[in-house]
């Protein structure tokens, strides 16, 4: 029994222990509330976040923006997108100029500047890259010592990482990885139809890969017929046909460098089973490098010491000058040192840091909209005076990507070229009022898109010839969204006067086929029964997973969809492309998810595909957009617009929806940060010590119950 | 039929669910009549009608099954024929006999959030000022307080809503009360005055052997009717809980996903209740290899983690409904085939409890004399298990159903935040709670759907804890002798 | 004992083998290899090509459960259920779909699940016995009474409200600690103090009830009476005999869930933003990644297995009256 006594004794005193050794790093510390520890807080170190693992850091494989976020401050392609200048402007990054342009005839022989898109069968890209460019410190560019393989536990246990000078064939062996069958790289189908011999070099891959399927393939030994190395600096790239496009792909990661010794070193089997891959630890030239990747918690970028020079912007648009994006005119960046991204899964406690100032920018969620941000007289966003004076800073910009509900054009009832199916599209578009889905679901961070092109993108017109007739009319300088009388009277010409079909006179029920599963979706799909209802169409939710979902668009059974579109590159092909009819989802699987198939645009998208921008690819435009909006196969949807927000002690940020390596821009305060961190965190400790009084006023009590029944059995002993 | 539907203006819609339930009342039904012929059973039960406490809840308990059963008839209301004459259609959205009783609250939905009882919207918007200037102001709502001429009366046609409204509740309650007189006294005798005495003193008649609570249910019952009353008053002026963000009454939604939470708190014992009874008394029973794989099956069962379990059901089941989108002419009938494959597999994962506690029991009762009897007799197996064992580990049964329902009713809660729990379109707590997370972070907080739900659930699973532990305390045979003794 | 020991692991593998073919029947045959890649493989520009790809490179390209391309023994085990379940027995969780080691990050997650589990459990254990005493104590007092009132109130509401407050009070109106994330030694303290005090306090109501049982029971037994009529105050017959021999049943009925301590609370774990392995598998739940799920299904059945094997082994330890056989 004692022997008991002393060791709960001992227990309670190790946890009394444990405690206040727990709690002195909490009282020491500044911020009770600091989800960092505070070194790095009065230097140059950017505190960001990220929602879920990035899948893939691989280059050739990355195509989300998740992703980019960090390969695009990592790798360096030949072009990037100038930081300030609008409309979106290429300019060279790795590449010492604009790349060389020839167009070749069938016999590889140069054709002349103004040659038609008919005689030219190939183009020539030629790139010459700048001088002295290095790699970042990284192990595999140092002798590896095999036997101490097995003890690396991270990429940071390598002594010594080496660096190399970067070279032409980095950028040459990285497009044949494109073509690597088990990199899977998503513009791989894409870009043979472009670049000369890539299916080709994939068939020899394959082949090489079945004789020897566990082995690294050096793709050095493969040649890829598209691609010339000319010297150490310059090499050609040949693709079929004109695509003026192609440039905007050479500002991707895509393209950037990758040295074979990298791909080598990750082939390791023991790496592979530490996790430790080409596809979470990239290895590049730019201005920051990846030092700790660890997906469950935090990722962090830190400064490239072998980065080249690279200087702030000395011009941009008339108005930065006075927003004081040019203050750093000229200065060399990188500014910052760290960039931590930690790990936050929900919005709330993200926006809730960035409240107490532990990030330093964010985006808005609709929810915390009202708080944020008012909309002024002229619809006008602005920031509350309570953020104003907290120094905020908001940033709006119209995104270059595109939310629609499409209609499956190969289903009987609201596909189809037939006049019927027509006037039925056409009337639910009136009818599915999205100025009031973006006033509710999207706090109004969106505009109502007339077409597919939003604005920023060449083809896009503002004002009255570029509104949808189908759906507005013009009134009083604006755009007026046309009555539920019309579109009643639409559907009636569609013949299903009141929802009914004329003849049986059965009630025309709809099929929405969603993927629902978040808390929103409720509402969202109840809002989007109750449109249809305004002109007495039923419409069925059909819920589903992913995968479903998928499947259904591709054998085309879907009715109704939602789907969405985010620009690769600033040009009117980017989004118009996906109303072309060989592009077609069902069974094809490509993009044109409607499975729209007009041969009227199908030929005027060829034929505006391959312009250069100007009026004549401006008429072009307008032309298809009288097709597709009579024509009604999407309905439009909205733009959603990116609203962001900075805190006061953050400079040189501009919204820029191309570019993907801005971070090296970026400049902060930290001295500022420090001290409104603290002012804002003040903890709240009374209802600490009133819940402790109404503790005490709880035990007290019993307590002396015990010492009086105590007692009182004492007493009953005595007597 | 169909001129009987066209009679009616509806048709009706048989939901799965809809069916298990109403199944389940004539069960109950059944084992009620069954009891009241059987002193021995109906014991325990007057144990638990003597307890203010049980009769308390189990007024409220009641209260919500009514509504969950109103909420159980399902209908396809005819749409209106466009020519007389013409076939009659049906919509494809199906109604409860509830909706059609709160009418107006379902159809009446503002734009976007707005506070409990509230005449305006809760964020400003641009609205068209007099001189056609527009300032962000809160717009005023297009039902909620609508007959008002001017909002400032808000709160005084509250306060005279809510007098008349407990006026119109004690009215009700007068009503209940002078039945219950009158059928007291058909019963029993005794003067009418006499009677009324009796139940709201609580004074107990010599010649009544079991003298239930009465004052106490009455006096819930007073609550339950004014509040009622109130509702009503308020429910057809305002949003008494505000609305959810694409305007849709919070109350209602609050008093739809009673129905969600009943069933996933009965069906699922239900559907579980046969294999458990089965496969434990078996296991129990014979023993030997039966007993082992029986127990295999449920130590296999029991160590898969119920959320991935339940999760690739669910995931299955969403397969099978996109597979055959055809059998389900509405909404309803698909969210229903989920939400009764939920109760399905939230009883594979729970069965294995019940199972175990019933081969214990069944391992003693076997080795009692009037078994071996039996067995030396010659009685069959099934006669014994069925005569003998059955009625005696009937108690556990009941113990464990009772106890599990408002598990159930939390876990709906818990499994609709991993995303696995009912269809995303039904009205559920679990989905209010969920989509309520996000509200929470606004600025100026939007509170009343986690209070809705909160309310609603918390009454409901705490009436049910409160019921249980006395059914427990009067079934259960150790707990009984402990009370004794203290 | 050791002997018993052994049978009771050979006992454990046809168990592990039943649940392997469960998870294998729903995880595979449901939700089809071509379903994983397409899902892996991203929105843009898929092609069957890819697809193909994606399965050949994983060994998803092999037949289910019979192979009739293959000789002999092979027709068998060249297949995705002998290949796929003999993996995980050998506790080689493969790679995740995203391409990373399963075994690697479920080591990495296993940490701060067990900084939240522990202590929760501990600090719950010991909360509810205290109270759970306390109201023995003032049995048949308006303190009893309102002890019961207010466990079966706190029983009676969700675990999320107690979640969703706990974080909007604490961590947003009163800025006492961050409002989610994590950091590794030490500095978890500030993390891990709300998710565990959270915990706790939803426990409570269940676990004071439970506990309070067990103990009237135990007030119950003749050692009780035997000790009441020696003369011994009330204070001690309670906080001495009953505590000590309720240890027993308490003890023996906590050590089951210990091993699952490292499988991490799903929904704490995901609202908090703690790293753990409650919030992997919420993860790979939504991002539908079934190797993952298959894991920690694995996992988690033989965690409880093991629990079941310390629990009859704890059970001999502190009641000799037991024996094994």
């Amino acid at each position: 029994m004692n022997s008991n006594r002393v060791k709960r004794c001992g227990i309670s005193k190790w946890l009394l222990a444990a405690l206040l050794y727990g709690l002195f790093p909490l009282l020491a510390s500044a911020n009770w509330n600091s989800p960092y520890s505070e070194e790095g807080v009065e230097s140059q170190v950017l505190y960001s976040s990220f929602s879920g693992r990035p899948k893939h850091l691989d280059p050739a494989r990355s195509y989300s923006s998740n992703e980019y976020t960090f390969i695009g401050q990592i790798y360096e392609p030949p072009l990037q997108y100038h930081y300030l200048k609008r409309p979106y402007q290429l300019e060279p990054l790795g590449a010492v100029e604009m790349p060389k342009v020839t167009y070749l005839d069938q016999q590889g022989d140069p054709l002349p500047k103004d040659a038609s898109i008919e005689q030219i069968v190939y183009s020539l890209y030629e790139i010459t890259l700048r001088e002295g460019v290095q790699y970042q410190p990284h192990p595999a560019f140092s002798p590896v010592d095999e036997v101490l393989l097995d003890r690396m536990e991270q990429l940071s246990d390598f002594p010594q990482p080496g660096s190399r000078t970067l070279t032409a064939d980095d950028y040459i062996y990285q497009i044949k990885r494109l073509a690597h069958p088990a990199i899977h790289s998503p513009i791989f189908g894409l870009m043979t139809e472009y670049i000369v011999g890539l299916q080709g070099l994939r068939d020899q891959l394959k082949e090489a890969r079945k004789e020897s399927p566990e082995q690294w393939l050096d793709l050095r030994k493969f040649p890829l017929e598209g691609v010339e190395r000319v010297d150490e600096q310059t090499y050609r790239i040949k693709i079929k046909g004109k695509y003026p496009q192609f440039l905007y792909w050479l500002a991707m990661p895509f393209f950037a460098p990758m040295p074979w010794e990298v791909e080598q070193f990750y082939e390791r089997p023991q790496l592979k089973q530490k996790n430790i891959t080409l596809d979470w630890y990239p290895v590049g030239t730019g201005p920051f490098m990846l030092t700790v990747n660890n997906p469950n918690r935090k990722m962090v970028l830190e400064r490239n010491p072998n980065y080249h020079a690279d200087f702030y912007p000395n011009e941009g648009e008339a108005t930065d000058q006075a927003q004081g994006l040019l203050e750093d005119a000229g200065q060399p960046i990188p500014f910052l040192d760290r960039i931590e991204f930690s790990l936050e899964k929900e919005t709330i406690p993200y926006w809730n840091k960035f409240l107490q100032g532990y990030y330093d920018a964010s985006g808005i969620s609709s929810d915390s909209f009202d708080q944020a941000v008012q909309l002024s007289g002229s619809g006008e966003a602005q920031l509350t005076p309570e953020m104003e004076q907290q120094g905020m800073r908001l940033q709006t910009s119209v995104s270059t990507s595109i939310y629609y509900m499409g209609f499956n054009m190969a289903d009987p009832v609201v596909g189809g070229t037939s006049e019927r199916a027509r006037k039925l599209r056409q009337a639910i578009s009136i009818v599915v009022d999205y100025e009031e889905y973006i006033s509710i679901f999207a706090n109004g961070r969106g505009i109502p898109a007339q077409g597919p092109l939003p604005a920023g993108i060449f083809g896009h017109q503002a004002g009255e010839a570029g509104i949808n007739p189908t759906v507005y009319r013009w009134q009083q300088g604006k755009p007026v969204r046309r009555s539920i009388d019309e579109a009643k009277a639409l559907l009636v010409d569609a013949g299903y006067p009141n929802g009914r079909d004329a003849e049986s006179g059965k009630p025309l029920t709809l099929y929405f086929d969603v993927t629902a599963s978040g808390p929103d979706d409720k509402a969202r799909m109840d809002w989007y029964r109750k449109q249809f209802e305004k002109i007495d169409l039923q419409l069925v939710i059909r819920n589903t997973d992913y995968n479903r979902f998928q499947d259904k668009m591709l054998n085309g059974s879907a009715q109704i969809f939602l789907w969405g579109w985010n620009a690769d590159y600033p040009d009117p092909e980017n989004f118009l492309f996906l109303l072309y009819g060989p592009n077609a989802k069902m069974e094809k699987n490509g993009e044109n998810a409607a499975n729209y198939s007009n041969p009227e645009f199908d030929r005027l998208f060829e034929q505006m595909k391959n312009m250069e921008n100007s009026p004549e690819r401006q008429q072009v435009i307008h032309q298809i957009m009288a097709i597709l909006q009579d024509d009604a196969p999407w309905l439009w949807g909205f733009h959603p617009k990116n609203f962001g927000l900075y805190h006061r002690w953050y400079r040189n940020t501009k919204p820029n929806l191309m570019a993907n390596n801005t971070l090296k821009y970026a400049r902060l305060d930290p001295v500022e940060r420090n001290k409104m961190r603290k002012e804002w965190n003040d903890p709240v400790l009374w209802p600490l010590w009133g819940g402790g009084l109404l503790m005490m006023a709880l035990v007290v009590p019993a307590w002396l119950g015990i010492r009086r029944k105590e007692r009182q059995s004492l007493r009953v002993e005595v007597k | 039929m169909s001129a009987l539907y066209a009679l009616v203006g509806a048709k009706p819609l048989f939901l799965w669910t809809d069916l298990l339930i109403w199944l389940l009342v004539a069960v109950i039904l059944f084992g009620v009549s069954y009891t009241r012929k059987r002193p021995h059973l109906l014991a325990p039960w007057h144990r638990v009608a003597r307890s203010r406490l049980a009769m308390g809840s189990l007024v409220v308990l009641l209260v919500y099954v009514v509504i969950g059963l109103l909420d159980s008839i399902h209908y396809r209301p005819a749409l209106e024929q466009s020519e007389p004459g013409d076939e009659i259609h049906y919509a494809v959205e199906a109604r409860t006999v509830l909706d059609w009783l709160v009418g107006d609250l379902r159809e009446a939905s503002e734009k976007s959030y707005s506070a409990p009882m509230a005449t305006h919207l809760y964020s400003r918007e641009n609205v068209e000022g007099e001189q056609g200037v527009t300032q962000r102001d809160y717009p005023r709502l297009k039902y909620g307080g609508n007959h008002l001429q001017d909002p400032q009366q808000r709160s005084g046609d509250i306060t005279q809503s809510l007098l008349l409204g407990s006026v119109q509740g004690l009215l009700l309650w007068s009503l209940i009360v002078l039945m219950l007189v009158l059928w007291l006294r058909y019963r029993k005798g005794g003067s009418p005055l006499q009677r009324i005495v009796t139940l709201l003193r609580g004074h107990a008649d010599v010649s009544e052997k079991q003298p239930l609570p009465w004052p106490t249910i009455l006096w819930v019952t007073a609550l339950v009717s004014v509040l009622l009353m109130m509702a009503i008053q308020l429910g057809v002026k305002y949003h008494i809980l505000g609305t959810d963000k694409v305007g849709q009454d919070v109350f209602y939604q609050a008093v739809k996903s009673i129905r969600t939470g009943l069933v996933i708190g009965t069906l699922t014992t239900l559907i579980m209740l046969p294999f458990a009874v089965m496969l434990g008394i078996m296991a129990g029973y014979f023993r030997g290899w039966i007993d082992d794989l029986i127990q295999y099956t449920y130590t296999t069962l029991n160590s898969i983690p119920g959320v991935l379990l339940i999760a690739a059901a669910i995931l299955m089941i969403q397969v099978y409904i996109d597979n055959n989108a055809l059998l389900f002419e509405t909404t309803e009938e698909r969210s229903d085939l989920r939400l009764l494959f939920l109760c399905i597999i939230l009883g594979v994962t729970s069965w294995t409890g019940l199972c175990r506690l019933l081969r214990g029991e069944t391992l003693k009762l076997r080795e009692m004399d009037y078994i071996t009897a039996s067995h030396a007799f010659g009685v069959s197996h099934l006669r014994i298990i069925t005569r003998h064992i059955l009625p005696n580990v009937m108690h556990v049964v009941l113990i464990s159903v009772v106890l599990d329902f408002s598990g159930l009713v939390l876990a709906e809660a818990v499994l609709s935040y991993v995303g696995v729990g009912v269809d995303p379109t039904m009205h559920s707590w679990g989905n209010m709670i969920n989509g309520a997370r996000l509200e929470m972070a606004r600025e100026p907080v939007v509170w009343w759907t986690l209070l809705a739900s909160f309310l609603f659930m918390f009454v409901l699973v705490l009436a049910a804890n409160l019921f249980s532990d006395v059914v427990r305390e009067a079934f259960d045979p150790r707990v009984q002798s402990r009370g004794e003794r203290f | 004992m050791l002997n018993y020991i052994l049978r009771r692991i050979l006992y454990a593998i046809p168990i592990l083998v039943g649940v392997n073919l469960i998870t294998f029947f729903l995880f595979f045959v449901v939700n089809t290899p071509d379903d994983m890649a397409r899902m892996q493989l991203g929105m843009k520009h898929v092609t069957p090509e890819a697809i193909d790809n994606w399965k050949q490179e994983r060994g998803y390209d092999r037949p289910l459960f019979w192979n009739d391309a293959a000789a002999g023994a092979g027709q068998a085990t060249e297949t995705l259920l002998y290949s796929e379940s003999t993996k995980l027995f050998r506790f080689d969780f493969g790679v995740a779909d995203d391409g990373r080691d399963i075994g690697g990050d479920i080591r990495e997650r296993m940490g701060p699940s067990l900084a939240i589990a522990v202590p929760t459990f501990i600090l719950g254990l010991m909360a509810n016995i205290t109270f759970a005493l306390l109201m023995v104590f003032f049995r048949a007092t308006y303190l009893e009474l309102s002890g019961v009132v207010l466990t079966v109130v706190l029983m009676s509401i969700s675990g999320l409200f107690y979640i969703i407050g706990g974080q909007f009070v604490v961590g947003k109106l009163m800025h006492l600690v961050p409002i989610s994330g994590y950091e590794s030694g030490l500095d978890a303290f500030r993390f891990v103090l709300l998710p565990v005090a959270i915990g706790v306090i939803s426990g409570i109501g269940s676990g004071v009830r439970w506990y309070r049982t067990i103990f009237l029971e135990e007030m119950g037994k003749d050692y009780v009476r035997t000790a009441r009529a020696k003369g011994l105050p009330e204070g001690r017959v309670l906080f001495h005999h009953v505590l000590r021999n309720a240890m027993i049943p308490i003890l023996t009925g906590a050590v089951v869930v210990l091993p699952l301590l490292f499988m991490g609370s799903l929904i704490t774990e995901s609202f908090f933003g703690i790293p753990g392995l409650g919030s992997y598998t919420i993860e790979a739940i939504n991002a539908q990644d079934f190797a993952i799920v298959r894991a920690m299904v694995f996992l988690g059945a033989v965690l409880y297995i093991i629990g079941l094997l310390l629990t009859d082994l704890s059970y001999t330890l502190v009641d000799p009256r037991v024996r094994l056989s």
